[in-house]
């Protein structure tokens, strides 16, 4: 029976000649990413262990990047935890570079790997061929003191892509739609598994944003076959050689196969307070005043997006009374966007532009929102609370949705302005 | 058997329900404790008992991989967790730090906040009203883990 990418991964890394949904491996890991939203809870396990050890340091990529800068005395004191300690031992380390995912994609991750991230978006590197799985710090520590861990081989869902979007219409809506038709547990301890002649219409940082939202529906990790735009992605970062460029059997077993035609995909929301509570943008019940919109994240801050938001506010102001947050997804994109002319777009327009970071994308750092305010946002979670008052409400939609809602004071497609 | 009440929960909790973003950075678990649901039920933290049971239907503990959101309901002394499902990287989270995540698809529509239940947890059975309902087992490999007290036992050994 042939296999899947996820199992060709976990197969490669486990030693074996096949793996199959539901069997349990040990596998080797090729990288372990660590952020400062859990390592200073990983240094205090690690420091109680009886026989403290790291496997393989070069392994281990540790970035601060979920409250950057520091916003408060204890943060300052779980963030200076995890840096003294990379510092004493000798583990790469990051602040300020940007957000986890994006600097990974930019300097590590290569197709075939298996990497482990203390964060659940780190299925985002399956845009790149390799399985990346949130985890924990109890399995980051086990996997940061034997170099290893166990995986259960999970299912797999298939997703062939066919045709092109359509112009205005974003990767982000497409598997926002995605989500909204499996739900926020359809793809529960699965793989998402993308290919098919659509895929290669998908730029990278499409891919991204589609990988990186497949946690949103439950799954272990998301992943895409490897084609020219991936080796050109690779090469313009570095020239990363692939561990292994993998493309599932033609008799591989999936638990279901979805067939796409993204022509049919339009721009959509995400409304409060669930991922999968997605409609089209045209088919909200009311008007929806906003007060915030954020135009960044993991999922949605790199240099396309920026463009594209730039594009469309360009000569435009943004509304009255709104705050509209512009946060490049990394230094690199930062830089780029700088040079291009766009951060200079977004703040004649009266957009606040920020350094590389979650931001309010997880509610603890920049831009919290208030009480009964409405943010509407490329982040990637809307939950209850998730950008600041138990009683607020985030609308999840594209960059150029959230621009063209940040002009509007209201939640509009670009098309409407 | 242990003896506890019920605080109960609907579908997709999420982590950042159990417990938000703005504790995640707290220096330790015990800080971040007092803190556990706050949005869905203010007093949570002050009313739960230790011996008590968190009872949910589907997808409990979807979204993020912070691991602090088992840890601090163990460490309020939740004695388990119960639901129709859970989402994955809760789940294994829980069973990590030796804290029995359990699926018992009949629990919940059985129960109320505030009713005690009773749990035998060798046996992998809780009893509820005088009906007693049988959990799902865990694989053999989780439950290896979860006997040794979780994850980080077999590094000290």
């Amino acid at each position: 029976m042939g296999m899947t990418i996820a199992e060709k991964i976990i197969a490669l890394a486990a030693g074996v000649p096949a793996a199959k949904a539901g069997e349990i491996h040990t596998v080797e890991l090729d990288y372990l990413m660590s952020n400062d939203g859990t390592t200073h809870l990983t240094v205090g396990m690690y420091n109680e262990l009886k026989h403290p050890r790291i496997a393989d340091k070069k392994k281990l990529v540790w970035i601060v990047d979920h409250n950057v800068p520091c916003d408060s005395v204890k943060t300052a004191a779980s963030q200076k935890k995890m840096r003294d300690f990379a510092r004493a031992n000798g583990i790469t380390f990051y602040e300020g570079e940007g957000v986890c995912h994006q600097v990974m994609a930019e300097k590590y991750v290569a197709p075939g790997q298996l990497i482990f991230g203390a964060d659940s978006h780190t299925c985002s590197y399956g845009a790149l061929g390799a399985f990346g799985t949130g985890v924990g710090c109890t399995d980051y520590l086990y996997g940061m003191v034997t170099g290893t861990s166990w995986v259960l081989v999970p299912e797999t869902l298939r997703f062939n892509l066919h045709g092109k979007l359509r112009d205005g219409v974003t990767a982000r809506d497409l598997m926002l739609t995605i989500i909204g038709r499996i739900s926020a547990n359809g793809a529960n301890y699965m793989a998402m598994e993308f290919g098919g002649a659509g895929l290669h219409s998908l730029t990278m940082s499409d891919r991204f944003s589609i990988c990186n939202l497949a946690v949103e529906a439950g799954a272990k990790t998301a992943l895409m076959e490897v084609d020219d735009a991936t080796m050109a992605f690779l090469e313009e970062h570095g020239g990363r050689a692939p561990k292994a460029c993998f493309a599932p059997d033609e008799d591989a077993e999936y638990a279901k196969v979805y067939d796409i035609d993204l022509g049919e995909i339009v721009p959509v929301v995400a409304k409060p307070h669930f991922v999968d509570n997605v409609c089209p943008v045209s088919e909200l019940e009311e008007e929806v005043k906003i007060n915030e919109a954020f135009l960044g994240s993991c999922n949605n801050g790199r240099l396309q997006e920026l463009r594209l938001g730039a594009e469309i506010i360009k000569g435009k102001k943004v509304a009255p009374g709104v705050r509209f947050l512009v946060v490049p997804a990394s230094r690199d994109v930062y830089r780029d966007a700088l040079e291009e002319g766009i951060l200079d777009t977004f703040m004649e327009a009266g957009a606040i532009v920020m350094n590389p970071n979650c931001s309010v994308c997880w509610g603890s750092c920049q831009g919290v929102i208030g009480e009964g305010e409405v943010l509407v946002s490329t982040g990637t979670r809307n939950f209850k609370g998730r950008a600041g008052h138990k009683d607020s409400f985030v609308y999840l939609a594209s960059a150029a949705t959230v621009t063209a809602s940040a002009i509007a004071g209201k939640i509009v497609t670009a098309d409407e302005l | 058997m242990a003896m506890g009440k019920v605080y109960k929960f609907h579908s997709d909790v999420d982590t950042d329900q159990i417990i938000a973003s703005q504790y995640l950075l707290f220096p330790s678990i015990d800080e971040m404790k007092e803190h556990a649901f706050e949005s869905l039920d203010s007093d949570f933290a002050k009313s739960v008992q230790p011996g008590d049971f968190v009872v949910a239907a589907e997808n409990f503990g979807c979204g993020s991989s912070r691991e602090q959101a088992p840890s601090v309901l163990k460490a309020l002394g939740v004695k388990a967790v119960f639901a129709k499902s859970f989402a994955r990287i809760f789940y294994r989270n829980a069973i990590n730090i030796g804290f029995p995540a359990i699926v018992c698809k009949e629990l919940y529509d059985s129960v109320e906040t505030g009713d005690e239940i009773s749990l035998d947890l060798s046996e992998g059975v809780v009893t509820a009203g005088g009906k007693s309902f049988s959990c799902t087992k865990l694989p053999e490999h989780l439950q290896r883990i979860l006997d040794q007290g979780g994850l980080i036992a077999s590094l000290d050994e």
